[in-house]
């Protein structure tokens, strides 16, 4: 549904999208992830037609954005970052204003309005003018704002900032419910977002896309994937370590923290080791110590997004 | 038929704009009241003794010089300010339609701003028998001196996110545009002994820019094709040159 080829983004002689390419099926919700100033906005910016390229093309569907941007337009709904509105008229006066250029009439007009409204419980506020909302209300008018023509291609940047827990709780069943029936793209500061609804991620650094894949893959690279966390009750952790450090599944162990005679310690793999968490429980019901914890790590996005956007910066320096 | 459509949406969400916000009333009010004012204490509208409207149009330049361009510096200015320009220029729309619909709401307001003058016609027909024929292309002419300003306006509120820089540049651009045909300054021109080059053709020239000459003729009651293309002209390259300008900022 999209595709984006060699996007390239010049701001006078700093280019702040370079060389970035994907593409997004149907049933698939892509997100991109970056710190601040990576060029996340400006790549959707481009996917939305709204800033014109500098090198690369953009195709929704069958539509070139730059060759047919009304048809590629068409096609698509875009929340701008910060929920740009209107702030004199009313919720439904706003919806109503972009539903008439979207091209809808009469009853379909009605219908995509009290629909937009529903889906973004904005009953309470739909009389009054987005000037006096709060900022999650005019986050929501605006969100309502990109789906009311129900759109094959969905374009997000940061969706759920400043809702509420409980909406953006919501927010993501929702862009889930959606995502099986569209291409969405979103971007996110919120690592457990992508957990939650993506099925692909991409990151990018300083305007250069540095990974893409499942959330999953992303997440083993992390260093501490497939490593085993315990807690083991009443002994200290030389004496964990010795026993564990014996084994040769084992490669080094590390402690977590110790206090009141309780002790977390982390062991890690040695290569081309599995189920380290079965031969470690077999260990430690040898010894006869208590065990009120066993887990395998699958790994924290959040080491992984430091490690690939913060060593990415320190090579330039 | 799309086109028309889209633009009959932004223009009735700009009117709405327009009335939702004190904007309008303020406008209204200051606009009649300097209207008035200039014609009853400066206009000697009583002294001339006959029963034409000139005192009262001479004035319309000088009041659309700042208020015009007051009301049209929000125009691009601030959806570029608050970031709503990037909606409407993802939405399934040509560019023009969304600068036509500002433009057509604009010149609606300033039309009916035009209109609510009307007490001024009806004191002059109870005071005397004018020839309303004049009157008629009186108000013709200065409605399009207000809608090329208008169109000045538009396009200064493009080029910026700043309403007050707007507003300063569109001012200077409409004084430009009064005083370069503006009989005193004219012959303070015509008076300057230049010796290289015929000052008459070069003041006749720039004075062809000037808006007062050609609503000056409308006034008279005279309605000549090359009065009207002047004002079109100024609006269609005004507008014009907003919608470049705006493409240009999205492809910095
Ligand atoms: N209008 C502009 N003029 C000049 N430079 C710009 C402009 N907009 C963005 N930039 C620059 O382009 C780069 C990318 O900005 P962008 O807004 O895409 O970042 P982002 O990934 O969305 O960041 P954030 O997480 O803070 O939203 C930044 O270095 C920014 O300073
Ligand atoms: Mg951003």
């Amino acid at each position: 549904m999209i595709e984006a080829k060699n996007l390239k983004k010049w701001y006078g002689t700093n280019c702040a999208v370079n060389d970035v390419s994907f593409d997004v099926k149907k049933g698939e919700v892509l997100g991109f992830l970056g710190p601040n100033g990576a060029g996340k906005s400006t790549t959707m910016r481009m996917i939305t037609g709204f800033l014109h390229l500098d090198g690369g093309s953009v195709r929704i569907g069958e539509h070139s954005i730059e060759d047919e941007p009304v048809a590629a337009k068409a096609m698509m709904g875009y929340l701008p970052e910060n929920a740009p509105l209107y702030g004199d008229v009313s919720v439904e006066g706003f919806l109503g204003y972009i539903a008439k250029l979207r091209g809808l009439r009469g009853q379909d007009h009605k219908g995509a309005v009290a629909e937009a409204i529903e889906t973004c419980s904005l009953e309470s506020v739909r009389h009054k003018t987005i000037q006096t909302l709060s900022k999650g209300y005019r986050h929501r008018t605006c969100f309502a704002q990109s789906i009311l023509h129900d759109p094959d291609v969905l374009i997000m940047d940061e969706p759920t900032d400043g809702l509420d827990p409980n909406q953006k709780y919501e927010m993501r069943n929702l862009i889930k419910r959606m995502g099986e029936r569209k291409a969405i793209i979103i971007s996110t500061h919120i690592l457990e977002e992508v957990d939650a609804i993506c099925t692909r991620v991409i990151v990018i650094n300083n305007g250069e896309l540095v990974a893409d894949g499942l959330p999953s893959e992303l997440r083993e690279r992390s260093k501490i994937a497939g490593a085993v966390t315990m807690t083991i009750a009443r002994q200290p952790f030389e004496k964990i370590s010795q026993r564990l450090k014996d084994m040769t599944e084992v490669d080094k162990v590390v402690c977590l923290d110790q206090e009141n005679g309780v002790c977390r310690v982390r062991a890690f793999p040695a290569d081309d080791v599995d189920d380290l968490a079965g031969k470690l429980h077999g260990a430690v019901a040898q010894s006869g110590w208590a065990l009120t914890e066993l887990r395998t790590e699958q790994g924290r996005l959040d080491d992984v997004f430091r490690e690939i956007t913060s060593s990415e910066e320190g090579e330039e320096k | 038929m799309t086109a028309i459509r889209n633009i009959r949406a932004v223009t009735a969400k700009e009117l709405y704009c327009y009335f939702a916000s004190p904007v309008a009333y303020v406008f209204f009010i200051i606009f009649l009241m300097l209207m008035g004012f200039f014609t009853f204490m400066w206009g000697n509208f009583f002294e001339q003794g006959e029963a034409t409207l000139s005192s009262f149009f001479i004035w319309h330049p000088w009041l659309y010089l700042f208020l015009v361009p007051a009301m049209a510096m929000r125009l691009w200015s601030e959806e570029q300010q608050t970031g709503t320009i990037e909606l409407l220029f993802t939405l399934p729309i040509k560019p023009w339609h969304a600068i036509a619909g500002k433009y057509v709401a604009g010149s609606l307001f300033l039309g009916l701003a035009l209109v609510l003058t009307f007490p001024m016609v009806i004191s002059i027909n109870i005071l005397g028998n004018p020839d309303n024929g004049i009157v008629l292309t009186g108000y013709f002419g200065s409605f399009l001196t207000a809608a090329a300003f208008l169109a000045i306006g538009c396009l200064t509120s493009a080029l910026t996110r700043n309403q007050v820089i707007s507003f300063v540049i569109a001012v200077v651009i409409c004084l430009l545009a009064i005083l370069c045909g503006f009989p005193p300054v004219t012959d303070a021109v015509l008076d300057l002994e230049v010796a290289w080059i015929n000052i008459n053709t070069l003041v006749d020239f720039i004075a062809g820019f000037s808006v007062v000459p050609h609503f000056q003729t409308m006034q008279r009651g005279v309605v000549d094709v090359r009065d009207v293309l002047y004002f079109l002209s100024v609006i269609v390259f005004s507008l014009f040159a907003t919608g470049i300008v705006l493409r240009s900022k999205r492809s910095i």
